[in-house]
């Protein structure tokens, strides 16, 4: 790690000529979402993967002019759950991004939900990552959203294994395992009733290495969480918890300064970050290719309740 | 660090594959609970490092101090533990150096011919497990386990193209290779007599891991391991020589850019390439106008190319004005022909059986039609591939029937081409997908 890195020493022929393939198949879902919905949405929550999708999107639907420039409009608007206890930064470079490209955001706010009683906090710090849901099917339902076209990949979770590209929900939001439509070849049945609705992942067959190289390659901007950064954290339960307004100390533990990247950006009350001193995609890259533990084992206290559960907030109808 | 780097830049230039092979092959994984596939793929995973340090961890708690359940890794979702079976194919993802793999795991039990559809659509290989300790390879003849034979002609029958048998459990034997060898001369004669080609039979110990990745130490064999035949074996690609059929998936409109003054507003037609390849200035048809065009532009993700082949997404725009729409298709003029009644290879993935004369819902391309089975030829017996009279077909049956398409659709026999050979079937009361149809005899 003496000469510095270059994302071709890192990206051999193979992996670029893979990740064609993979943009190939990412783009060919998209359009199909706009082809088979009347009224579609980006799930863009600023987090990596949905900077990908976003990146996949435009080149779906716009011409690029050059470099990072693309003219045209998404057909499709851009959907975000806000908690409220999201990182001041990720939201930030939502807003920046959203005006840079010029396309509409729709905000979903976890507070309105608290407000309309929805949402009820069992005490105010709690976690409330959980509770997206509720924040999320009401967005649906207010905009009468038929697909959401979200970031999720198979191999994060093995509920997400299980997942189809195209996945029904039912009335109340709510995914079956159980009912799943068999999935053949790209002949997706997206038929569904009305108040029904479909998530679509066009990166399903992208692992997070796939995605650091892409972000690399294709220069996508990122929040600067990603990148190593000096921050207070607290080592709790084998993770650096990161000390917040809404993550505060607890007693008889002692604050220190670490140089710190965050894997992925989420809830601040369930999102933790590595240590690690990877300044830049390239050099994640680096990092991934010799990291030892899994994305969502290492970053979210959620994740680690219980084995199952991913899957029990997924038949809720979570992202 | 610097080593494994240099480790994946000396390597990655991917010498034991065709450059032009970058896809990830795609193969399914047969085989009963006992069988030990969710041991192999574990193994697989385990010795490509596709498991991380928190997933061990989760391993060496449950595997109560003994050695490493890999079987673990592949566990399934909460509500397939509470009624202990599979209910669904899981996908998983590994790379060596050379390539990138992604495994289809159908569960071998209930439900095994929806499951095995639904992994073996798209798939370039199947890795057929059988269990050489239920078998008494010292018979003559010796007699395969039912379910070696079913899930290897099921295989057939869906016409994955590549069929691999692993023979699991060789370190539990006293004498592994006369019992190998027996074993191997028993598939090598059922297949024969079933019409199956297979790419290779191989010894393993998913246990041990004795010839999964690494190469099987021992004087009476010295053929590849499971890994290196899954790194020679081709992805399936479809035809680039011939004629081009193209089904449009999405018609975009341009927002102005190219605007004529004359209120023309020029409309790209999107659609991944079936076979053949297209380029500018080419003469094409339209499937069902049958109107004639040439192609005056086209585009792939954002920028202009002056061609593109099968496999590849493209946008076109034409050089006159034609009425287009999403499940239209595109191809050399004279090559697409009107199919309205067909015979086909239906498996039926509902609970509710498939009647004749009812009317369902297919797609086909892009384009859903009313479709009705015509009659049912027979079903196939999936332990012999005998024929057997039915009236109707019931879940995970698979029969040869005959269909009637409410209007014509350009189809071709699947062996010539997926795209254009597959409909799925789709019962319109419930929205569920209830069968799929490999094209055989377009008449």
């Amino acid at each position: 790690m003496n000469a510095p890195l270059s994302i071709d020493r890192l990206l051999p022929a193979l992996d670029h000529k893979h990740l064609d393939w993979l943009e190939e198949e990412a783009i060919f879902i998209l359009r199909e979402v706009v082809a088979s919905f009347e009224r579609p949405a980006l799930l863009f929550s600023g987090g990596k993967d949905s900077c990908v999708v976003l990146r996949l999107a435009e080149k779906a639907f716009k011409t690029r002019v050059q470099g990072q420039h693309f003219n045209g409009r998404l057909p499709f608007p851009l959907l975000h759950v806000d908690t409220g206890h999201n990182f001041p930064e990720v939201i930030a470079f939502r807003d920046r991004r959203v005006a840079e490209m010029g396309e509409r955001l729709v905000v979903g706010h976890l507070e309105d939900s608290i407000r309309r009683g929805t949402v009820r906090l069992s005490h105010p710090l709690e976690s409330r990552n959980g509770h997206q849901t509720v924040a999320l099917l009401e967005a649906i339902e207010e905009h009468r959203f038929d697909c959401l076209i979200g970031g999720a990949r198979r191999d994060e979770e093995k509920a997400r294994a299980k997942e189809r590209i195209f996945s029904h929900r039912d009335g109340f939001g709510q995914w079956q395992p159980k009912e799943q439509r068999p999935e053949l070849w790209t002949l997706f049945n997206t038929r569904h009733r009305p108040g029904e609705h479909f998530r679509a992942f066009p990166i399903s067959n992208w692992t997070e290495l796939d995605v650091w190289l892409y972000l690399a390659r294709e220069n996508i901007p990122l929040p600067e969480l990603y990148y190593a950064h000096p921050r207070e954290v607290v080592r709790r339960k084998g993770l650096l918890v990161p000390v917040t307004g809404v993550t505060p100390l607890q007693p008889g533990e002692q604050a220190e300064i670490a140089t710190v990247r965050f894997r992925t950006v989420g809830d601040m009350t369930c999102t933790c970050p590595v240590e690690s001193s990877a300044a830049n995609a390239v050099e994640i890259v680096a990092e991934t290719l010799s990291v030892t533990v899994s994305e969502r084992g290492a970053t979210r206290m959620d994740d680690r309740t219980s084995d199952a559960s991913m899957e029990r907030r997924k038949k809720e109808g979570y992202f | 660090m610097s080593a494994l780097l240099d480790d994946i830049a000396v390597t990655g230039k991917g010498e034991d594959v065709d450059s032009a092979d970058h896809r990830a092959l795609r193969f399914l994984t047969a085989g009963s609970v006992d069988d030990g596939k969710s041991t192999l793929i574990g193994r697989l995973l385990y010795d490509s490092r596709a498991i991380l340090a928190d997933q061990l961890d989760m391993l060496e708690a449950k595997s109560d101090g003994e050695a490493l359940n890999l079987s673990l890794l592949t566990d399934g979702l909460e509500s397939e533990r509470e009624q202990g079976i599979t209910i669904d194919v899981a996908y998983r993802y590994f790379a060596t150096p050379q390539r990138k793999f992604i495994i289809a795991d159908a569960p071998g039990h209930e439900q095994y011919t929806r499951n095995m559809v639904t992994a073996a659509a798209g798939s370039d290989a199947a890795i057929v497990l059988v269990d050489i300790t239920k078998i008494d390879w010292t018979a003559t003849p010796v007699a395969l386990l039912p379910q070696t034979r079913r899930h290897a002609l099921l295989a057939a029958l869906l016409r994955v193209p590549h069929i691999v048998f692993a023979v699991n459990k060789i370190d539990a034997l006293e004498q592994p290779q006369p019992a190998f060898e027996a074993v191997r001369d028993a598939l090598q004669a059922f297949a024969i007599e079933a019409g199956i080609e297979v790419a290779a039979i191989v010894p393993v110990s998913a246990l041990r891991g004795d010839n999964v990745t690494r190469p099987l130490d021992a004087p009476w064999y010295s053929g590849p391991s499971l890994l290196q035949l899954l790194h020679g074996l081709p992805t399936t690609q479809e035809r680039v020589d011939g004629a081009l059929l193209l089904p449009v998936q999405y018609v975009a409109r341009e927002a102005g850019e190219q605007a004529d003054g004359t209120g023309h507003q020029p409309r790209t037609l999107w659609g991944r390439i079936a076979h053949g390849r297209v380029r500018i200035g080419d003469a094409v048809q339209l499937f069902p106008s049958g109107e004639r065009a040439k192609v005056a532009d086209l585009r792939r993700a954002g920028s202009a190319v002056a061609q593109a082949e099968a496999g590849q997404s493209v946008g076109l725009t034409l050089d006159r004005q034609l009425d287009v729409s999403r499940g239209d298709w595109i191809g050399t003029p004279d090559t697409l022909l009107p199919v309205q009644r067909f015979g086909a290879t239906l498996a039926w993935l509902d609970t509710e059986p498939a009647v004749v004369g009812r009317k369902y819902m297919v797609r086909h391309g892009n384009r859903w039609v009313q479709a009705r089975i015509a009659s049912i030829g027979h079903r196939v017996d999936i332990g012999t591939l005998a024929p057997a009279d039915a009236q109707e077909l019931a879940v995970n049956d698979i029969g040869h029937v005959v269909v009637e398409l409410g209007q014509p659709l350009p189809l071709e026999p699947y062996s010539q081409n997926r795209v254009a050979g597959s409909l799925i079937v789709v019962d319109p009361a419930s929205n569920r997908t209830s069968g799929a149809l490999l094209v055989n005899v377009v008449r």
